[in-house]
């Protein structure tokens, strides 16, 4: 088999296993049915009343917060379950075979990358029964939905490198807890930015996930997109750029170490 | 150039040997897990690498199966080279590691097929071939439920069929008996040499003595890293003392002239305890030695008291090699690493 199409072959089969364990692990499928359910029943209703947003309601605004926070906390899920393979010994004995090794990460960050499509479905369902009406037409919808996807890509492998560089399932939980939730709460997701303090605020509002909040809640809401919407492929293609050759290379290290 | 020769006996090595290892060594910083093992294992033989916790053994596995680079030393796998043709290694080994490592949220079927994919097969002929080693592995009854409901003997089998897949022409299995009942050690004995018998090379590490000599060819005694015996089990045992019998009399005023009675009789006696009436004696023949020797003693009128036969284990190669235990070599090691 060529370089290709081995690698072809061998990213198909990990992919098909990780969509399988997304169906078969209780806690992913909590993860990807019941916990971005439970976000927005809580913020619809527990927040709602309390925060003004002005000009849309508070569902409205929300629901692109709901959207990007569940995509970055689907990096945990690549970052523990490649963390649980490599603990688990599973590395060990795919890497004893003649495959492409690399495919471990791509078959799990595609898989990951279907799982969040999947939540996304999920959540606009249950935002439309609990008063969610967007705007925007099917163009601003598909480059709404495309910026989601390239952005949730771009997280899982920095979930992945995130469990490359500290392969212990427990440490990986603290350390993905100070990575990824300043990053979703010190945002646009859930309030305007405008009423932080300063160094927070300047954080807020110049991080990626800010921006990729602002650029879809933009587009679905028929709301000026500025510059956000660059700013959000920038930062993904960026984060892809970076992460993917240091996880690679990462990777080809443990093989050889 | 004058390295030709040199170099055209080193294929030809190569071309018979299914293992051939010089001076391997790797350091984990301060540890020194590997300090220079050379290796030779001939095709369809089976070695078995013994020795006690840290001394070694999973490191020596995971070089020779590329999981892991040496500091020191080379090593050519089923004819190829493992740090310039790695790729050609992985596809002609098969692994078994220390620890089970099967995908729990698969069933049995899966894993096999998934690493049979993995390896190289077309689907088919995984699922075939999967089908094929679930029957053998006594699995076929629960091959399309999930491995994590599995018991750690149907773990510890599916995790040897799934490094069979694709027909290996070296094995390497890693402590494949540790944690298993004594049926299923047997059981997986029984695996081994049936493999064996089919041409397979196998290298296997273990800590039990018994399992080395059941097993292997030829069993290479290791101890912080390094090569510390080696030879068949038969040459191991001339050097340890094999079996032996361990007698008390009832009245321990007569050990010496018991003793005299034996070795009069051709028996081989290893020593003799005066105050606790025990007497030892090497076994040469087996059983039959056995029942001559209670039958004389009897015959004469010594009572007994115990009869046991000692089995020579890991602890007294150590003892007899290094002049320490083994647990003590072990504990030793710890310390050190503290
Ligand atoms: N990745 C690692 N990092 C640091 N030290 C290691 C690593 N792997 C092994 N060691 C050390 O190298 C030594 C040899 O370990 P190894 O696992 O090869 O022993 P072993 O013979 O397989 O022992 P056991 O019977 O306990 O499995 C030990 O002291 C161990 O602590
Ligand atoms: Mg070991």
């Amino acid at each position: 088999m060529s370089g290709i199409s081995a690698m072809y072959n061998d990213t198909a089969v990990l992919f098909r296993r990780s969509l399988t364990h997304s169906f078969r692990s209780p806690e992913i499928l909590a993860g990807i049915t019941i916990s971005p359910v439970m976000f927005v029943l809580m913020f619809r209703y527990v927040f709602g009343g309390a925060i003004d947003v002005g000009e849309t309601t508070y569902v409205n605004y929300l629901m692109a917060g709901i959207f990007v926070q569940t995509i970055a906390f689907g990096a945990l899920t690549t970052a523990m379950t490649l963390a649980n393979d490599l603990e688990k010994g599973i590395v060990d004995r795919f890497f004893s075979l003649p495959m492409a090794r690399s495919a471990v990460l791509t078959g799990r960050t595609l898989a990951d990358l279907l799982r969040n499509a999947f939540t996304i479905v999920v959540m606009i369902l249950v935002g439309l029964l609990v008063g969610y009406r967007p705007g925007g037409s099917v163009a601003d919808w598909s480059a709404a939905l495309a910026l989601m996807l390239v952005f949730s890509f771009a997280i899982s492998w920095v979930g992945a490198l995130m469990a490359l560089a500290v392969p212990k399932v427990e440490a990986l939980q603290q350390l993905s807890f100070v990575v990824i939730l300043p990053l979703t709460f010190v945002s646009s997701a859930f309030v305007k930015t405008d009423t932080m303090p300063g160094a927070l605020r300047a954080f807020a509002e110049n991080q990626p996930v800010t921006q990729v909040v602002d650029a879809v809640r933009a587009l679905t809401l028929d709301q000026p997109v500025g510059n956000t919407v660059t700013a959000s492929v920038v930062w993904s293609i960026a984060i892809l750029v970076v992460s993917i050759p240091l996880a690679a290379a990462v990777f080809r290290r443990m093989g050889t170490r | 150039m004058s390295t030709a020769p040199f170099t055209a006996q080193t294929v030809v090595e190569d071309a018979e040997a299914a293992i051939l290892a010089t001076g391997l060594t790797k350091n984990f910083g301060e540890t020194c897990a590997v300090a220079g093992v050379d290796l030779t294992v001939e095709r369809g033989t089976v070695t078995a690498l013994l020795g006690p916790n840290g001394a070694g053994k999973t490191t020596t596995v995971r070089i020779l199966t590329t999981l892991l680079k040496p500091d020191g030393g080379s090593a050519t796998v089923a004819g190829h080279d493992i740090a310039r043709s790695p790729g050609a290694v992985r596809a002609r080994i098969g692994l078994t590691g220390q620890f089970t490592a099967i995908d729990e949220l698969l069933t049995g079927r899966e894993n096999l097929i998934m690493i049979g994919r993995l390896a190289r097969m077309q689907k088919a002929a995984a699922a075939d071939r999967a089908v094929e080693l679930l029957a053998r592995f006594e699995l076929a009854d629960d091959a399309d439920r999930r491995a994590g409901t599995y018991s750690g003997g149907m773990r510890r089998r599916l995790d040897l069929a799934a490094s069979l897949i694709a027909n290996p022409e070296v094995l390497f299995l890693d402590e494949p008996t540790t944690g298993l009942d004594p049926r299923s050690r047997l059981g997986m004995w029984e695996l081994i040499e049936e493999l064996v018998a089919q041409g397979t090379t196998v290298l296997l590490t273990t800590q039990y003595l018994d399992e080395a000599d059941a097993l292997a060819d030829e069993i290479i005694v290791i101890d912080h890293g390094r090569v510390i015996a080696r030879g068949t089990s038969d040459t191991l045992k001339d050097e340890i003392g094999g079996e032996r019998l361990e007698l008390r009399l009832v009245d321990p005023a007569r050990t010496a002239h018991a003793s005299a009675r034996l070795t009069a009789a051709g028996v081989e006696v290893a020593g003799a305890g005066e105050a606790e009436g025990t007497i030892s004696v090497a076994l040469t023949r087996g059983p039959v030695e056995i029942a001559e020797l209670i039958q004389t003693l009897d015959r004469d009128g010594f009572t007994l008291d115990e009869v046991t036969v000692h089995r020579p284990t890991l602890d007294d190669v150590f003892l007899t090699l290094t002049g320490q235990h083994a647990e003590d070599a072990g504990d030793a090691l710890r310390e050190g690493r503290e």
